[in-house]
This record gives structure tokens, C-alpha cells and sequence, in this order.
């Protein structure tokens, strides 16, 4: 009992003096609510060194969080008790954040540098007149694949997924709107259809293709198309990208029946505890020298054509993840269906996940 | 007098934890499971409890455990039953317990290495000439997987009961002229079914509600009551109908727990 109150002490103690000790450090670096900016962020989405060139250059900390859901984001940010300055959420959710009030205005007077940024990104409907949120990266959905394991093969669209010969070699990313969206499209739909009709057709087709899927998984997905566990994954672009960077046997398409165009925005939450420098960090991730040097490193696609105008050019030539604006003007943005139509989307894909059990 | 009251002082940390995230925690389950996605009151997310998919998911989440909890048991009694024999015993348990002190994500990625079309295992069966086999996302992963990391649980009890059997009484039924096999069924398996209702406990219990595995390891290819709690709290936001999930899988816990005294007295 002795030995358990001592050991109790000592732990109460090592405790107090971490949060002290915390507490100096962050005032001996300078921390604090006027000169800090914290960035709620996608995990590994920005370039660490422009973290540090903004912090030299202004002189403003960064403390910079990450998450790996756009509803986890917005859980958090909803729950309050945060003091996110900046966050990156994707298209729809900046719909629900706006409806659920989340957001502050972007007040354009204090921002420099939006020419730079491509018309296509710009007043879509989640966000219209970009009241509160300025474009980050985008991309689209599609299909990996890897042209070795599957000989002459040619991968072109969502309805070569039906192919009987690929029993067994397809990898699904683990989101409802995803691959719901995919079987919405093979059918000619549109992947933000609310029609009882073409959803309960889209049903049927998904689980028709259960013969053809290996699996279905998260950000493993990456490592595994990547080490061939098997032919073909439907990836967002910008994975696609990395798993081509890690095997270079591998390739990715756009389906033809076309697909889901995203983008992912920085917003101010309402929140928000330094609202200056939330403005001076989207003015230097505006600027188009900044953001050639982010997509550089992040791999995904930048909105900012300034930019693409100092990248290398063999990137900005590839269609694959530079699609022009024929290409892109056919793809859909996802819009905020609703949470009634989301549950609908969500018992879709739960069925099809059943149905191969 | 004085021990009385001081009894009665040092309760009161432990009666605020357990009605702060114990009791609490519950209510609030039992109350968000009677609310639509809306938040508007309803008994639907029970109804749809009862609808093929789930039905079928509840059976598999069952059938799922009591393999996992079987295999443990076959495997993990002769284990823990030999441990108790060998000379380093202590040694030999802490190797053993010793996996469970590693992170359950990092060991379930490893095993995505290890059973993987390029992983050792596919490299042996190779080399034997057995011929590369699909190991990952598949029922066999899945419960091979999932023993592996409950065993412990299993075999920690069963050695702890098979520990403190006296050993007068083994002896003694030996002199008395029993052969092994019914000094193990009429005095040490009786002496040991504590630990097997323990053992059974912890495994049966977790591996009902087990989620991450059954996507990691079984691609979604497994799914369980718990993969759906995980998926309607933090993917579709249908928090009710994770709240109903969780409280029927809290109600079939208890069943569990009550039957298995009940089966061992």
C-alpha cells in the first residue's frame, strides 16, 4: 500500500512538472494565442520547409495538426474547445460546415493573390462566390492499375472493373460516396443522384462486382497496389501519384463515364483565435513560387496556375492528373445530398459489403 | 469507528469514476439510440436491427467469436497446462504475454507484411512446393489473426488456475489409481474451469465487437457488430444507430457473461 500511494506521487508529480515545463517552453519560444497559428490539416499535406519559411518570414509559430477524415475534422471543430486558424476540409463538408455555421466569411480585401488561381476551382456549388473558402489542391477518383499483372488488358473505364477476368484483383477505397459514385457513373447516372429508382439499379450493379474485389481498405490501399498484392485499387488521384512514386510499373486513368472532381479548400473556422494570421497564411500559400513548391513535394494537383507555370513541365503535361478543362468540365463535384440521402448512400454500401460474406 | 468513516471517504473517487464514465457513458448510449440522424425520437434504429443485413452480421459477429474464442482454447489450455511443467515456467510466460505489450495496429500491420503475396509465409509455401497461396483477406486470416492476438488472454488464466491446484491432490489421485487421463478430467479440468470461464471471457467478449482487424486484415471482408459501431460513429454520423448497435451488443455481452457462470458452476 506504501509502495502504491509512493508510486501514485511520484506519477502526480512527474505529471505537474511536464505541464510546467510545458508551459515555459512555449513561452520561451515565443507561443501564445497573438503570434501562434494553428493549421488543422490532412496528414503529410503540406511541404515542412514552407512551414518554416512562413515562420521566418513573419514570425508567427506554427503548430500544425493533423487529421485523416473530413468527418473527424468536422466532429471536432463542431464539439468546439478548439483553436484551429486554419483548416483544409474537402468540397461537400465545406457545404455542411457553412450550413452548420461553422465558418467565418473570407474577407477578399485582406487577400492577395487569388488571380493566380484557376477559374475551374473557382464558385462551385458548395461554396458559391467563394464566401468562405479558397482552393488548396484538387483531383479526381479513378482506377491504379498495374498493366504487367494484367497482360494486353487495356483499363479505360469504370464498366472494365465488371470484366469476369479480373475476378479477384480490385481494391476499393473505403468510402460510401466513393464507390456508390463509381456504380452511378458505370451506369451513366449522376454520382449525386437521389433517385430511389437509379439507386436501388446502382445496388444491383455494385454487387455484381463483389467476384471482382480482393478487398476493402483504408490508407493501406496505397501500400498494398503498391507492393502487387493485386491489379487494380480506385484511388483518388493524388494516391494514385504517390503509389506510382513508390512503383512505377503501375498507371492511372480517369474513367471515361466520368468521375468525381475534388478539391480541398483552406477555410477559417469560427473558432479561430488569430485571424491575421490565418489571412497572412493564405497569402503565402497564394503566392505561386509557395505553391509550386507545395505540389512539388504533396503530389497532388495545384489549383494556383501561376504555379503551374514554374513547375516542371512534365508534370503539368500528364493528363492523368492535369486533365484540361474538356476533361474536367464532364466530371462532377460531390454535393451536399443530405444526411437522409447520405444514410441511403451508406446503407447501399453496407449491403455490398454484406453481400460478399 | 475511525476505519469505518475512512472506508467510507476513500469510496467516494471510485463511486464518481464509475458514475462518470461508467454509468454516464451508458445512459447516454441507451438515449442516443432511441434518435434518428436528425436527432428527432424513434425506435427505427432497433427495427432496422432486425433487417437481413444486420441479422446476418449479428450471426457472423457470433459465429466469428466463438470460432476465435474456440481456437484459443484449443490452442491455449495444452499451452498453458505444459508451461505449468516446464522448468523455466515464469520465463516462458512472459515470452509469451510479451507480444500483447506491442500496439495492436502495429502488430496487425506486420501480419499484412508477413501473410502478403511477396511475405515470408507465401515465400515458404513456395519453396516447399505448395505454390503461393492468397492468405490475406479471407476467413482464415481473419481468425488466425484475431487468435493470435487474444491467446494471451486465454492462456494467462488456465495457467494461473492450473498454478494454484494443489499438488497433494494429484498425488493423491494417482495413488488412489487413476491414470493420467482421469486425474485431468475429474481433478484438473474441474480445478481449472475458473480460468477457462475467464479465459473464455476475455476473448469471446473483445472479439465480438473487434473492429480494425476486419478491415486490415480481412479487407471488410469480415464484418462484425463493431466494424458497424466504428462506421456509424465516425464515417456515416448515424449516431443512433450506433448507440442501438452498441446497446444490444452491451445486452448480448451480459448474456454471455451470465450463461458462461451459469454453464461452469
Amino acid at each position: 500500500m506504501k509502495n502504491l500511494v509512493r508510486a501514485l506521487v511520484a506519477i502526480i508529480i512527474t505529471c505537474a512538472l511536464l505541464i510546467f515545463s510545458i508551459d515555459y517552453l512555449n513561452k520561451a519560444e515565443g507561443y501564445s494565442s497573438d503570434n501562434t497559428l494553428t493549421i488543422f490539416n490532412w496528414g503529410d499535406y503540406i511541404d515542412p520547409d514552407l512551414i518554416d519559411q512562413f515562420e521566418d518570414e513573419t514570425g508567427i509559430k506554427v503548430i500544425y495538426q493533423t487529421f485523416d477524415s473530413n468527418e473527424a475534422m468536422m466532429t471536432k471543430i463542431e464539439q468546439g474547445g478548439t483553436t484551429y486558424d486554419i483548416a483544409v476540409p474537402s468540397d461537400y463538408t465545406i457545404a455542411k460546415m457553412i450550413d452548420e455555421d461553422l465558418l467565418l466569411p473570407i474577407d477578399y480585401s485582406k487577400v492577395v493573390g487569388m488571380e493566380n488561381i484557376d477559374k475551374r476551382f473557382l464558385d462551385i456549388e458548395f461554396d458559391p462566390n467563394n464566401e468562405y473558402s479558397i482552393p488548396y489542391f484538387w483531383g479526381t477518383v479513378g482506377i491504379v492499375y498495374n498493366p504487367d499483372l494484367l497482360g494486353d488488358m487495356e483499363i479505360t473505364s469504370w464498366n472494365d472493373l465488371w470484366n469476369p477476368e479480373l475476378e479477384n484483383q480490385i481494391f476499393l477505397a473505403d468510402g460510401a460516396r466513393e464507390v456508390v459514385g463509381m456504380a452511378l457513373n458505370s451506369l451513366g447516372f449522376s454520382l449525386n443522384s437521389i433517385d430511389s429508382a437509379e439507386l436501388a439499379a446502382t445496388s444491383g450493379k455494385l454487387q455484381s462486382l463483389m467476384p471482382n474485389v480482393k478487398a476493402i481498405v483504408g490508407d493501406e490501399i496505397k501500400m498494398l497496389l503498391a507492393n502487387e498484392e493485386a491489379a487494380l485499387g480506385l484511388v483518388w488521384s493524388g494516391d494514385a501519384a504517390e503509389i506510382m512514386y513508390e512503383n512505377e510499373a503501375l498507371t492511372y486513368v480517369i474513367p471515361e463515364e466520368g468521375t468525381n472532381l475534388w478539391s480541398d479548400n483552406l477555410v477559417i473556422p469560427k473558432t479561430a483565435k488569430n485571424i491575421d494570421a490565418a489571412y497572412e497564411f493564405i497569402n503565402f500559400m497564394l503566392r505561386p513560387e509557395v505553391a509550386a513548391q507545395n505540389a512539388d513535394y504533396v503530389g497532388y494537383s495545384t489549383p494556383n496556375a501561376a504555379a503551374m507555370e514554374l513547375m516542371d513541365e512534365e508534370v503539368i503535361a500528364d493528363e492523368r492528373f492535369y486533365p484540361g478543362p474538356d476533361i474536367t468540365d464532364e466530371l462532377e463535384f460531390y454535393t451536399n445530398i443530405g444526411k437522409a440521402n447520405l444514410a441511403k448512400y451508406n446503407d447501399i454500401f453496407l449491403e455490398f459489403k454484406m453481400s460478399g460474406q | 469507528m475511525k476505519t469505518k468513516n475512512f472506508g467510507r471517504f476513500a469510496l467516494i473517487p471510485y463511486a464518481i469514476w464509475i458514475v462518470l464514465f461508467v454509468i454516464a457513458p451508458l445512459l447516454l448510449i441507451a438515449y442516443n439510440s432511441f434518435l434518428d440522424i436528425e436527432g428527432n425520437f424513434t425506435l427505427l434504429n432497433y427495427a432496422k436491427l432486425f433487417s437481413p443485413v444486420y441479422m446476418k452480421m449479428m450471426f457472423n459477429s457470433f459465429l466469428y467469436a466463438s470460432i476465435v474464442t474456440a481456437v484459443s482454447l484449443l490452442v491455449g489450455y495444452p499451452v498453458a497446462y505444459l508451461l505449468s511443467r516446464t522448468k523455466h515456467k515464469r520465463l516462458w510466460l512472459v515470452l509469451m504475454i510479451l507480444p500483447s505489450w506491442i500496439n495492436l495496429l502495429l502488430k496487425t500491420y506486420a501480419f499484412l507484411g508477413i501473410l502478403g503475396t511477396e511475405g515470408p509465409v507465401n515465400a515458404f509455401l513456395e519453396a516447399i512446393g505448395i505454390g503461393g497461396q492468397q492468405l490475406l483477406f479471407n476467413d482464415f486470416s481473419f481468425i488466425f489473426v484475431s487468435t493470435y492476438i487474444f491467446i494471451p488472454f486465454m492462456i494467462l488464466p488456465i495457467f494461473n488456475a492450473i498454478e494454484k491446484i494443489n499438488p497433494s491432490l494429484i498425488y493423491a489421485s494417482r495413488d488412489l489409481g487413476a491414470s493420467n487421463i482421469t486425474t485431468f478430467q475429474r481433478v484438473i479440468f474441474p480445478l481449472t474451469k475458473d480460468g477457462i470461464q475467464s479465459g473464455f471471457q476475455l476473448v469471446f467478449i473483445p472479439t465480438l465487437s473487434l473492429f480494425m482487424i476486419t478491415r486490415l486484415i480481412a479487407g471488410n471482408r469480415v464484418i462484425t457488430l463493431g466494424t458497424a459501431i466504428e462506421q456509424h460513429f465516425l464515417v456515416t454520423q448515424d449516431w443512433g444507430m450506433g448507440s442501438a448497435i452498441a446497446v444490444v451488443l452491451i445486452i448480448a455481452m451480459a448474456i454471455v457473461m451470465y450463461a458462461t457462470r451459469k454453464i461452469m458452476k
